[in-house]
């Protein structure tokens, strides 16, 4: 392995083929393979299974042609045992295998295909390059439809009663996408019972599919047929009982997510408890807990589950299972050593260029040979050579020497993309000696020979247009530095409510001192009026235990009634200004997290303030817990959903509602099985293993009755009691309800800190939540730097969620806390301060808000804040900003160097 | 009083894919060793097979 340099000879040479599992079985891929082109680590390996020197004991091809010597048949499994003091599990899910379903045509049709085969069809890198065709006959398909809860929500066969949660939003996304790449007007059609897109901005997401003409439509399809042509044609009863058929070019079934078999005996061989359906099982108040101490658990593999909340408990996880470690932290890790760079400053440039054949796949088409020799005559260079692999140890051994040896000072590397192999020669810059930003590359693969093979001369002309531009700017580039910041070792967290706490005592555990400060005279946030989570277990005594933890550590300083005034500074050295009634005070700390909650939307509609039994939410459980309503003593019982949610006013889904309704609604049932409770909803949206809590809702008789947003229920005072009249879609007609009382599915509204997040220089969505770096990858960091969130304030989330978020935020912060100072990149913004007006376009275009106003109102670069992402460049009418390694003058001579 | 036991500065993460490499580079971002096993020849998992993603459209890559 250490020796394959990736060049992909064993697989060109190697004659057998196989289906290719990563294209999920819709192409073939040979038995010497790499899973991926981007795969990580890229190395090609043998299939064992299907090699024919392992078959037959002949062959050997890949052998005979691997340029490096990296073939190794010899290699076998071994052993190895490894102390460790954590261990995460996150083995992820299998996606559900509909074959075992007869009725959907899965196995004998191939225009029916799942989700996951139908995202390779769209995919660049997929069997037909992103051409939408379906697999018959390789035509574009004109008219698709997506079946939603395939292996989920079901007790048919499959035995998967749950929601697999993603199944509505991927199915959106490939709608959309479909539509995208499809020439003609593509017709698609989901068939779903609820859609379930519950998460932040997903059901901006489903109402912009409804505008491009994707059709919903609410049935459960109960039959597929096969047309003689290869279409499909489905038939399916609507809401009303009316009995339709149509017919698609292509069926794509929307499967669930499964634990695998593996993963199973894998759980049980390390003692770890499983739930009813295989997933590991946790508790809200320990959300990436196993039930054996030391083994923690994240993703899909602790319930079904999307990308951004799989990285979220990640972090969480990595959390946990650092807790219980910290005093062994840095002990085995260690620090590399880099020589002090040598000062090149005012000595003539000595350029060396290395232009890299990649094996075949630049030699192939580029004369690199011709391109060498074309590079001793530019400018500045002192130093031509060719490699076979520019990449590979021991180019790197090599290059190091040379620089030495022929006092280079600034390197042209012609080869691949900077995107993935920059760091690596920089790093190999940095170990000779020499300031890692005297370096630049030239891609003649990406950009040349693999999108010109068919016309090798001018390749190669363009190869060494592309060296001439490189030497060009490299020429004029000079040493950058990198700022080095030291790290205040402590941390504050604004907000003590559930998340504030639960991350502020994580913090404490990994040793770090912790500001917490609560706007309010007591801690607890919203959760002090939730009476039970979705897992049944008690909301008040936790919370109680949790505020005693927080007020006896000795490491969290607890500031309450109190406010941010200002904020100073950035990563690593925040000063923060404090301030209560009778004072202010001033706190240094290195990160920070925001914590901040939110609140409950006071409705103004249903009834709500005519009449004491017309309640929320969070007043429903307040007066369960008081015994002010009680169930013995309750005859019949109205929730609404979505009150003040997925309205015009506010286009989102609250995501906690339905399942704080069915679970009210089962304690009523439970306490007074006489007591009649309808819940009235939009969509169900009790994704996850919350599906249960509404099936068994359902079972105990909880009616559950749906309504549209035009026809909305009424709510009227009638005496003591109160009348509900909704209109039934299924009858059509209204149905009068007498109530006791009505609880109201209030939606989740935030807090709207505006100031804070001016202070911090973080933003917010229109909504009023934070504003995640990214909303897959980055959950819970800020596009500024030492900046986190967690909880409520980021959207509406259950329990759970909250404090996996709490702890996924001290994992992020943890990263900068635990070292002594951090190394900022080099490439940062500078002003002229002789050209700039002060007009202000640059700060305000900033999306780091790294520019401020210097006293004589000029703009100037915090450079700490500054990501070089050249936008203050590109603003400037002046031109007095510039980027450091990429200055006008760089490019500049770039440009004239292809002239 | 009892001596306390030492602990071992390393974790073991069990799978490669978005999940087991986020926890994977927290923890060495932190100070600890991480054991990443992978039964694949590749880490990447379910993710690497997306083509784009909500809501920026960018490839799962």
């Amino acid at each position: 392995m250490d020796k394959c340099i990736a060049c992909g000879a064993c697989s060109d040479k190697c004659p057998q083929k196989v289906l290719n599992e990563y294209n999920e079985g819709l192409d073939k891929r040979k038995a010497a393979h790499v899973q991926y082109a981007q795969a990580v680590p890229l190395k090609y390996c043998l299939d064992k299974d299907n090699c024919l020197y392992f078959l037959k004991g002949k062959c050997r091809a890949c052998e005979k042609f691997c340029p490096a010597g990296a073939i190794n048949y010899e290699q076998s499994e071994t052993q190895r045992e490894i102390k460790v003091g954590s261990v995460i599990l996150s083995a992820g899910f299998q996606p559900f295998d509909p074959s075992i379903y007869s009725t959907y045509s899965y196995a004998n049709s191939p225009n029916v295909v799942t989700a996951l085969e139908f995202e390779r069809i769209l995919a660049a890198s997929g069997p037909w390059m992103g051409h939408l065709v379906r697999p018959s006959d390789e035509m574009e398909p004109r008219k698709i439809a997506f079946l939603q809860c395939v292996g989920s929500r079901d007790m048919n066969i499959c035995d998967h009663p749950y929601c697999s949660s993603v199944c509505c939003m991927y199915a959106i996304k490939e709608a959309i996408i479909a539509k995208e790449h499809s020439h003609d007007d593509l017709d698609v059609s989901i068939y779903y019972m609820d859609m379930r897109t519950f998460g932040k901005d997903f059901e901006r997401y489903y109402e912009k599919a409804k505008k491009l003409g994707i059709h919903f439509i609410r049935s459960r399809v109960h039959t597929v047929d096969l047309l003689p042509d290869d279409s499909i044609r489905i038939q399916y009863a609507t809401e009303q009982g009316d009995r339709k058929t149509d017919e698609f070019d292509m069926l794509v079934l929307s499967h669930g997510l499964e634990v695998s078999d593996s993963t199973v005996e894998l759980a049980r061989r390390l003692d770890v408890e499983l739930g009813d359906h295989q997933f590991i099982r946790s508790g809200s108040f320990t959300p990436v807990a196993t039930s054996r101490s030391g083994i923690y658990v994240c993703g899909a593999l602790n319930g079904p589950k999307d990308i951004p909340i799989s990285v979220m408990e990640a972090s969480a996880a990595a959390c946990a299972a650092a807790g219980n470690l910290s005093e062994a932290r840095g002990t085995l890790v260690q620090e590399k050593e880099i020589p002090k760079p040598m000062d090149v400053t005012g000595d003539i440039p000595r350029v060396g260029v290395f232009v890299c054949s990649c094996g075949i796949n630049i030699a192939g088409v580029v004369d690199v040979k011709a391109v060498a020799e074309y590079a001793k005559g530019l400018p500045y260079v002192t130093y031509v050579q060719n490699n076979l692999f520019s990449c590979s140890q021991d180019a790197q051994d090599n290059l190091t020497e040379v620089i030495r040896a022929q006092g280079l000072n600034r390197i042209v590397v012609a080869a691949c993309t900077p995107r993935t192999h920059e760091p690596l020669f920089q790093e190999t810059l940095q170990n000779a000696g020499l300031n890692k930003y005297l370096f630049e590359m030239a891609n003649i693969r990406n950009q040349d020979s693999w999108v010109h093979t068919d016309n090798p001369e001018k390749a190669t002309n363009k190869a060494m247009d592309l060296v001439r531009m490189a030497v060009a700017k490299v020429s004029l580039l000079e040493p950058l530095q990198e700022i080095q910041l030291s790290v205040n070792p402590g941390a504050m967290v604004i907000g003590g409510g559930l998340a504030g706490m639960n991350a502020a005592l994580s913090l404490a555990k990994q040793g770090y001192e912790t500001h917490l400060v609560e706007r309010e005279s007591h801690l607890g946030g919203t959760a002090r009026q939730l009476r039970v989570t979705a897992q049944g277990e008690a909301v008040g005594p936790y919370l109680e235990q949790l505020i005693a933890k927080v007020e006896a550590e000795p490491l969290i300083k607890l500031h309450m009634e109190t406010t941010i005034k200002d904020v100073d500074g950035f990563v690593g050295n925040f000063k923060t200004t404090l301030s209560t009634k009778e004072k202010e005070d001033s706190v240094e700390h290195g990160v920070t997290i925001i914590a901040t909650g939110a609140s409950e939307y006071k409705p103004r509609e249903y009834a709500y303030g005519q009449h004491p039994k017309v309640l929320t939410h969070l007043e429903l459980d307040a007066a369960l817990t008081t015994g002010q309503v009680d169930p013995k003593s309750t005859n019949s019982v109205v929730f609404i959903q979505c009150v003040g949610s997925r309205e015009p006013e506010r286009p989102y889904c609250s995501k906690v509602c339905c399942t704080h309704s069915v679970e009210t609604a089962i304690h009523f049932k439970e306490e007074n099985p006489d007591c009649q409770v309808v819940i009235l909803y939009r969509d169900i949206r009790t994704y996850g293993e919350r599906e249960l809590l509404y099936k068994e809702a359902r079972s105990k008789g909880v009616l559950f009755i749906r309504f549209s947003l035009d026809h909305k229920p009424i709510v009227e005072v009638d005496g003591d009691g109160l009348k509900v009249t909704v209109y039934d879609q299924i009858l059509k007609r209204d149905l009068l309800i007498s109530a006791d009382v009505v609880g109201l599915a209030s939606a989740v509204v935030s807090n709207r800190a505006e100031d804070l997040a001016q202070m911090f220089k973080v933003s917010m969505d229109d909504d009023g939540w934070f504003l995640e770096a990214h909303q897959k990858l980055r959950p819970v960091d800020f596009a500024t730097d030492g900046v986190f969130m967690c909880g409520l304030a980021h959207y509406p989330k259950p329990i759970e969620e909250s404090i996996a978020q709490a702890q996924a935020a001290v994992s992020r912060a943890v990263t900068i806390l635990s070292r002594d100072e951090m190394w900022l990149s080099g490439t940062v913004a500078f002003i002229d301060q002789n050209k700039c007006v002060g007009c202000g376009v640059c700060w305000t275009v900033c999306p780091y808000q790294a520019i401020d106003q210097n006293e004589k109102g000029l703009a100037v670069v915090n450079e700490a804040l500054c990501k070089g992402c050249g936008t203050c460049v590109a603003s400037c009418r002046s031109g007095a900003p510039n980027l450091r390694g990429f200055t006008t003058r760089d490019v500049m001579a770039q440009i004239e160097a292809m002239m | 009083m009892t001596a306390k036991k030492k602990v071992t500065g390393a974790v073991m993460v069990v799978g490669g894919g978005i999940a087991g490499m986020q926890a994977s580079l927290d923890l060495a971002d932190s100070g600890f060793y991480v054991y990443l096993v992978e039964k694949n020849p590749a880490i990447g998992g379910v993710m690497s097979q997306l083509d784009k993603t909500f809501p920026t459209n960018d490839c799962a890559m």
